[in-house]
């Protein structure tokens, strides 16, 4: 088990040493000046003197995506059922969303604000909760239709009904088109958050902590905000990862290629 | 209760009606089933035989005539829950154990934890995979997993049995068992077998009677009557079995050749 596990872990972190360690060398050896692409080790410097302003930031930012992942996938969830629930909204619904889907929602911070009010954090999280709400909709949605008709056809020789079949089959069936979802939103909603913050709301957040710092040149320290936000977008990757597993222990057993055809 | 366990009666099935890919899939058939009886439906691959099955347990509606199941409609019957089903394809759920899988028409009965478990245990030893009831299907090789599916179909002791290629997953010599099996659960059960197979020795070995089908449209062609009584192991030697085989292949061979 542990060995297994230090396995797993092993080729990522090396990995990642060599990367920062070429990086650091690389700077020093080709003699790029500081404000084009800082060393780690500076940015390490200011990851530490600053630490206080960049936790404070770094939590509500992470505030901002979290309340809006949740209200976006609540959203998201929601709305799938109910379309296919009734086959007609679902024709009209589901083309509409993939074409918003498509268009790039983070555009329409500047007119959240404009809606929602530019101190507040409300638009920055209606960005989010924009953001989240789309893949959400359109992959749950998908997983609860495109169920295999020999399964439907199985419950409705036991005489079951709708409902019996939507919690018997269509969720199950679903959870795996969700997860995908999750993972992809989950670090999508740090990204959304951070650009909505460019635009408008408390002057204490990540995004304000890099254009301001960025403002000044002062780019080690913007540099060690976004360094602040990857992090904050790994923890919420990891928790979809996590959650996924939790939830469908059917998919980590037998053959592991299989496990990645699946949506 | 009297009368048929099955009654067919005059039934078409055209599918894509009034489309470019239009299909009849059955036409004009008429078969009356008695209960407790054992039929066997063989033919050429595409002449119906699976529609046959789903007409019967109302998964399909005809396109014209009528299906009776212990004399009431097919959909009555189904929403009485009078017939189970084993797919051509397992169709076991993956996010259900494969105890749980065998437990669901159970569930969905209203049987209690305690009774459920009892019996999914008694049906895994009856398909001969009692260590498996903790795994999940893809841990299960197709074989298995078809037996899993009749462990299903049987767990709640259904008055009809609709079986859509059973055993055709599985080795020769579990077949032969599954087949033993079978016989064994009918007899004891009284339980009406409506039975669709490829394989000539197996519809001779299993059925009262063997429904011959003929393709585009699918129609009865011949019916043969199998005379050979209570079965054992033995009967797979016995010379009046290969007469019956012989029989059921020159009904396919008239097929063949369009007569
Ligand atoms: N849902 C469907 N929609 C359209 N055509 C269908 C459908 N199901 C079956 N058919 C057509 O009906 C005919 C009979 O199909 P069926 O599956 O009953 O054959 P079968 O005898 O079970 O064949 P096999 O032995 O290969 O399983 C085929 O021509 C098939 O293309
Ligand atoms: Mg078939």
């Amino acid at each position: 088990m542990n060995a297994g596990r230090l396995r797993v872990l092993m080729p990522p972190l090396v990995t990642g040493a060599l990367f920062i360690g070429a990086w650091e060398g690389g700077v020093r050896v080709l003699g790029i000046r500081e404000f084009l692409l800082p060393r780690p080790t500076s940015i390490w410097a200011q990851l530490t003197s600053q630490w206080p302003t960049l936790r404070h930031a770094g939590w509500e930012t992470g505030r901002i995506a979290v309340s809006g992942l949740v209200v976006g996938i609540i959203a998201g969830v929601l709305l799938a059922f109910f379309t296919t629930r009734f086959r007609t909204v679902n024709e009209g619904i589901t083309p509409l969303a993939v074409a918003v889907n498509a268009t790039p929602i983070v555009a329409l911070a500047p007119i959240f604000n404009a809606w929602f009010g530019i101190t507040g954090t409300l638009s920055n999280q209606a960005v989010v909760v924009a953001v989240v709400f789309f893949p959400v909709f359109i992959n749950t949605a998908k997983g609860l239709t495109e169920v295999h008709p020999d399964e439907i056809e199985l419950m409705h020789s036991y005489a079951a009904g709708e409902w019996t079949i939507l919690r018997e089959v269509r969720i199950p069936n679903a959870l795996p088109f969700f997860a995908n979802a999750l993972r992809l939103v989950a670090p999508l909603s740090v990204i959304a958050a951070i650009v909505a913050e460019y635009f408008g709301g408390p002057q204490d957040r990540i995004g304000n902590v890099i254009t301001s710092n960025a403002g000044f040149a002062r780019y080690d320290a913007a540099w060690a905000a976004i360094a602040v936000a990857s992090a904050v977008g790994l923890a919420l990757f990891a928790t979809a990862l996590l959650l996924e597993r939790v939830s469908m222990p059917w998919r980590l057993v037998g053959g592991e290629s299989e496990s990645t055809t699946k949506p | 209760m009297n009368g048929a366990a099955v009654e067919v009666m005059g039934v078409e099935k055209v599918f894509g009606r009034g489309s470019e890919e239009e299909v009849t899939a059955l036409s004009g058939v008429d078969l009356t089933i008695a209960p407790g009886e054992f039929v066997t439906l063989i033919g050429p691959s595409g002449c119906g035989k699976s529609t046959f099955l789903r007409l019967i347990g109302n998964l399909l509606e005809p396109t014209a005539g009528s299906v009776e199941v212990f004399g009431k409609s097919a959909h009555q019957a189904r929403m009485d829950q009078d017939y189970g089903m084993v797919f051509q394809h397992a169709g076991l759920f993956d996010w259900r154990r494969v105890a749980a899988n065998i437990e669901l028409p159970l569930e969905l009965r209203g049987w209690s934890k305690a009774d459920r478990s009892d019996r999914s245990k008694e049906m895994l030893d009856l398909v001969k995979l009692p260590d498996f009831g903790g795994h999940y299907p893809r841990q299960l090789s197709g074989g298995m997993q078809q037996r899993v599916a009749i462990a299903r179909a049987l767990s709640f002791e259904p008055r009809l049995l609709l079986m859509d290629e059973p055993f055709g997953a599985l080795d020769e010599m579990t077949r032969e068992h599954m087949q033993g099996e079978l016989l064994r659960i009918w007899h004891e059960t009284g339980t009406t077998v409506v039975f669709v197979t490829h394989s000539i020795s197996e519809s001779a070995f299993l059925s009262n009677r063997v429904v011959v089908l003929s393709p585009r449209p699918g129609r009865i062609h011949s019916i043969v009557e199998i005379g050979l009584g209570e079965r054992s192991e033995d009967t797979r030697e016995d010379p009046r079995f290969f007469e019956a085989s012989t029989e059921v292949r020159e009904a396919l061979r008239a097929v063949e050749d369009g007569s």
